[in-house]
């Protein structure tokens, strides 16, 4: 997909707008994006839900104060029945709770933190490796390409799920582990990605004219290619963050993710598996979340994507326009 | 065409091989890619120099030598006597500049108008501030862009504009030469007019030197003082413009010249075309002896074996020079000769209807 | 083709061997001394070094290695450092419930994959294909473990119509064997032909924007025929390469399915080997599920270069 041809197509109505309105300021490729993107309703929900999840995963001491319990206190008064069973929906706690009577709104919101940080921290981390490896691969090519070409094909034939339980169970759970293992297995998809963009890019011609001019390996990196990355690069790291958060629970609930103490979604499942049968909430509340939250950035990746690569659009006129003319 | 004037850039047996690697891990080297095989030429201060060939000829990889963009494999490139060597300094960088052919391709879509003809600036320290801003729209100006449009992006552009602003953007630094690889090819014909009168009347005005590359013989012959043939990666002629026009001598000009459209439709009438057999040779393997010699009419066997040097011939100007063992004559008429060895017939004979 | 095949297998080889190069130093860098685990808590120090030469511990690591891949070549995986019998016969016994799995689960995600995909691009930006691509996006959202515990929930405890966790195999019971994988086939499907879905859908339309879709519908030929002739058949090429390394992924892979239904297959193997240690164990699952996907790949290569002659050239 080369960028020039959506960005010829893209610029046409706003060449219009800005001639009407008389500025000389011309609309950047980034602000013509961000307008389509926020015509996109769905889009904008989800961008309101995933600011909504990061204030909560924020304030989640506050909600913990409100509610009145703390994410790892087992209410043995209220949150458990004389059976033993956790309670359903009420007063007390509006979520339920679970086996030990911990408070699941309490426990959930204490979960966004933690999916939260592994998704957006590990997504960072393999977007920065991928982008380095992919970008080196691609702008030097030769022996540097191969090595490491080779490396990311190696590193994608892992079978990863078996690797990071086996690291977990070598090093003992944890969160950082956690980070550590999705972004190793997340950063080569990426930079195999960036690789094939940064070679389209390199042979392009304006990289060669900046080269005749005489601008160094550094300058044509960071001023040529880099900013000609950025949209493949925000849609692909929109994308990975769910992928990520998924990764994240479900090495939790095997038991080789976050410390099985620490409230996270995986882990609130995981605990699920015990009761689900007769208390559905202690299912369902995580499940929700999890959903909820993975499903928003699906729904933005894939708004950012069309918004940045308006030719799907124009696509589907040509398609139309040939079905019209069969009928 | 080795006659010295006042010569700007000298080619010298200029080499420029591209290597074809195969291997699992270690790569080594099949075969190479002959695109520019041994090539004398001269530039002269001020003029125009046309080079004209089918597509993969090897003109545009030339191009490219002359401006340092592909380090040259053998040979030596002579700026104001100077030889470039493999990586060319600042003050080269700064003298040469390049015209690029694809008007979307050559401009970075992220950037503003205004940074990418400023670009030059930055790169060499020359101005910057309030000083670029100012040279940027005295730029655009000289080449009949609004100079209000500066922060406007190259989208936002027609083909004809954006050519402009690769032309802005090579005279930044006021170079002494500019090498413009197919510039009009992209434009649509209406528009080519404009751009090439904007690059002549630069040239009288700032006092340029050109290297202009195209396969559009029509293109070449109005803005060229001299113009040179290429095949294969090698010169096949080169005269004066007019001479090379009026009185071609290599078969292959004489093809090239044959198969241009002619204004004039009495003169289309009555010329000869001469259709070439078969396509171009892979430059992988290029063949012996003369390049042209599997799809010339007037191949022998000399031609076979023997690699034709460019000199002038008997009875021409010291500035036409042919790499031909057997040049044309005038009044001969090619396209009813008969080769005298075997060709490249790969191709169906079409049915003579 | 020959060239390109031998390059495929050596490259293959190459990856088996650091992945076994791998798990091994990770194993013996990091995990605690086996022996003692596999003597017994009251073990004396006679008895641990008596175990430690039989399991051949006493040995520097470059000669166990040595031994370990010697013995591989051979097919032979050892034998178990907690049950002792050996891995080769574990992993025979695991391997009809994965295969199960993972076969019923691929036919399934195959075929609605497609078929909701093609539906999804000829009908695009319909209400239809709205609604496929909201499915599509809840289905990639959800992790397998959500939508396995889901249904045990809603079809065995609330409305019990499946078995609870557990396998039968196809020799014993046929009808057993395909209750007990119902849900399980689901669970894998689901997510899967979401994937599958996007593909074929985001496939298709690129190659129903090409210049020969334009040339066969201006040429008048019927738009079925335009769409199932000449765009699905190019379409499918990146669909089928997709469904080849996932397969092969998979066998090797299915971890949480296995867990939450209770399927003895390669995965809960895996999971349970990780958590006593058992490194015979773990280095031959982490193998067997290399090698297939090692294999998965060299197959779609060599079909992808049978659909596709400019692959073989790269």
């Amino acid at each position: 997909m080369s960028l020039t041809d959506l960005e010829a197509d893209a610029s046409l109505p706003a060449a219009e707008e800005v001639a009407a309105a008389g500025p000389i300021q011309g609309r950047s490729p980034w602000q013509l994006a961000w307008a389509r993107l926020r015509r996109d309703k769905a889009a904008m929900i989800s961008l309101a839900i995933i600011v909504l999840l990061i204030v909560m995963a924020l304030i989640a001491p506050l909600i913990s104060k409100w509610i009145g319990y703390a994410p790892a206190f087992g209410d043995r008064k209220l949150g458990i029945t004389e059976d033993g069973l956790p309670v359903g929906l009420n007063g007390h706690h509006p979520l339920g709770t679970d086996r030990l009577g911990r408070d699941l709104l309490v426990r959930a919101v204490y979960g966004a933190r933690i999916s939260l940080i592994v998704g957006l921290v590990s997504t960072a981390l393999a977007t920065i490796l991928g982008v380095v490896v992919g970008a080196m691969a691609g702008y030097f090519g030769g022996v540097i390409d191969t090595v490491l070409a080779r490396f990311m094909d190696v590193t994608l034939s892992f079978p990863y799920l078996l690797f990071a339980i086996a690291l977990a169970a070598a090093f003992g759970a944890s969160t950082p582990l956690t980070v550590l293992v999705i972004t190793f297995f997340s950063w080569a998809s990426i930079g195999r990605i960036v690789r094939g963009q940064v070679i389209s890019i390199k042979q392009r011609e304006f990289v060669e004219a900046a080269r005749s001019l005489g601008a160094g390996n550094i300058r044509i990196i960071f001023i040529d290619v880099i900013p000609n990355l950025l949209a493949p690069l925000i849609v692909l790291a929109t994308m990975t963050i769910p992928v990520a958060i998924v990764f994240e629970s479900t090495l939790s609930f095997l038991g080789a993710g976050i410390d099985p103490r620490t409230p996270s979604w995986g882990n609130m499942l995981s605990d699920a598996t015990e009761t689900y049968q007769v208390a559905w909430w202690t299912l369902v509340v995580p499940a929700a979340f999890l959903l909820i939250t993975t499903l928003a950035f699906n729904i933005l990746g894939d708004a950012v994507r069309d918004a940045l690569d308006p030719r799907s659009e124009r696509l589907f006129a040509a398609q139309k326009a040939g079905r019209k003319k069969k009928k | 065409m080795s006659q010295s004037g006042d010569a700007l850039v000298k080619l010298e047996g200029v080499y420029k091989h591209f290597p074809i690697k195969q291997g699992i891990f270690f790569k080594k080297e099949v075969g190479r890619v002959h695109a520019v095989d041994g090539v004398d030429l001269e530039v002269r201060r001020g003029e125009t120099l046309g080079i004209v060939g089918e597509s993969g000829c090897g003109k545009s990889t030339l191009a490219r030598c002359i401006t340092g963009l592909h380090p040259i494999t053998k040979g030596r490139i002579l700026f104001e006597g100077q030889d470039i060597g493999r990586s060319p300094g600042k003050a080269f960088r700064r003298d040469v500049q390049m015209i690029f052919q694809d008007p979307y391709g050559s401009l970075n879509p992220r950037r503003r108008v205004g940074s990418i003809i400023g670009d030059p600036f930055d790169i060499h320290g020359t101005a910057s501030g309030a000083e670029r801003k100012r040279r940027v729209q005295e730029l655009m100006e000289l080449v009949g862009l609004n100079p209000e449009h500066f922060n406007r992006f190259p989208a936002e552009f027609s083909g004809g504009q954006r050519q402009r602003i690769g032309v802005a953007r090579a005279l930044a630094l006021k170079p002494k030469l500019i090498v413009c690889d197919e510039p009009v090819s992209a434009l649509d014909v209406s528009i080519q007019a404009q751009v090439i009168n904007l690059l002549k009347d630069l040239q009288d005005e700032l006092g340029l030197t050109y290297i202009f590359i195209a396969h559009d013989l029509s293109v070449v012959r109005y803005v060229s003082n001299r113009v040179a043939v290429m095949y294969l990666g090698k010169i096949a002629e080169g005269a004066e413009g007019e001479e090379l026009y009026e009185r071609p001598r290599h078969p292959y000009t004489n093809a090239l010249l044959s198969a241009a459209s002619v204004a004039d439709p009495d003169a289309a009438e009555k010329r000869e075309r001469i259709v070439l057999i078969g396509d171009v040779p892979s430059p992988i393997k290029p063949p012996s002896g003369c390049r042209f010699h599997p799809r010339c009419p007037k191949a022998q066997e000399t031609c076979v074996g023997e690699v034709p040097v460019l000199i002038a011939r008997a009875g021409d100007p010291a500035d036409h020079v042919t790499a031909c063992h057997f040049p044309v004559e005038a009044g001969e008429h090619l396209a009813r000769e008969q080769a005298a060895i075997e060709q490249l017939s790969t191709e169906p004979t079409l049915p003579s209807a | 083709m020959l060239r390109f095949l031998i390059r495929r297998i050596v490259f293959g080889v190459v990856v088996l061997w650091i992945v076994t190069l791998g798990v091994f130093l990770l194993f013996f860098a990091t995990s605690k001394d086996p022996a003692a685990r596999f003597a017994g808590k009251s073990a004396t120090a006679d008895t641990l070094a008596l175990v430690r030469h039989k399991l051949g511990l006493d040995q520097p690591l470059t000669v166990q290695y040595w031994h370990f891949l010697t013995r591989l070549l051979k097919g032979d995986l050892g034998y178990s450092f907690v049950t002792q019998s050996p891995v080769n016969d574990m992993i025979k016994s695991a391997l009809p419930a994965s295969l199960s799995l993972i076969l019923g689960a691929a036919i399934i995600w195959l075929l609605t994959g497609i078929v909701t995909g093609v539906i999804s691009a000829t009908k695009a930006r319909t209400l239809l294909d709205r609604g496929i691509t909201a499915a599509v996006l809840v289905g990639i959202s959800m992790p397998a473990f959500v939508v396995a515990l889901t249904l045990l929930l809603v079809f065995t405890s609330k409305l019990p119509i499946f078995p609870g966790p557990g396998y039968t195999a196809l020799t014993q019971n046929p009808a057993g064997w395909f209750q007990h994988l119902v849900l399980p086939w689901v669970t894998l499907a689901l997510l899967q032909s979401a994937i599958y879905t996007r593909l074929t859908r985001g496939s298709l339309l690129d190659v129903l924007g090409e210049d020969y879709i334009r040339t066969a519908r201006a040429k008048g030929l019927p738009e079925n025929k335009v769409i199932y002739r000449h765009g699905l058949r190019s379409a499918l090429t990146p669909v089928l390469t997709q469904f080849g390394v996932d397969v092969g992924v998979l066998i090797g892979g299915t971890l949480v399915t296995e867990t939450v239904f209770g399927l003895q297959g390669i995965g809960q193997l895996t999971v349970r080997s990780l958590t006593t240690g058992d490194l015979p164990v773990i280095m031959a699952v982490v193998l067997i599920a290399s090698f297939f996907v090692v294999l998965a790949n060299i197959v779609v290569d060599i079909v992808y270069s049978f659909l596709d002659p400019r692959v073989r050239l790269e």
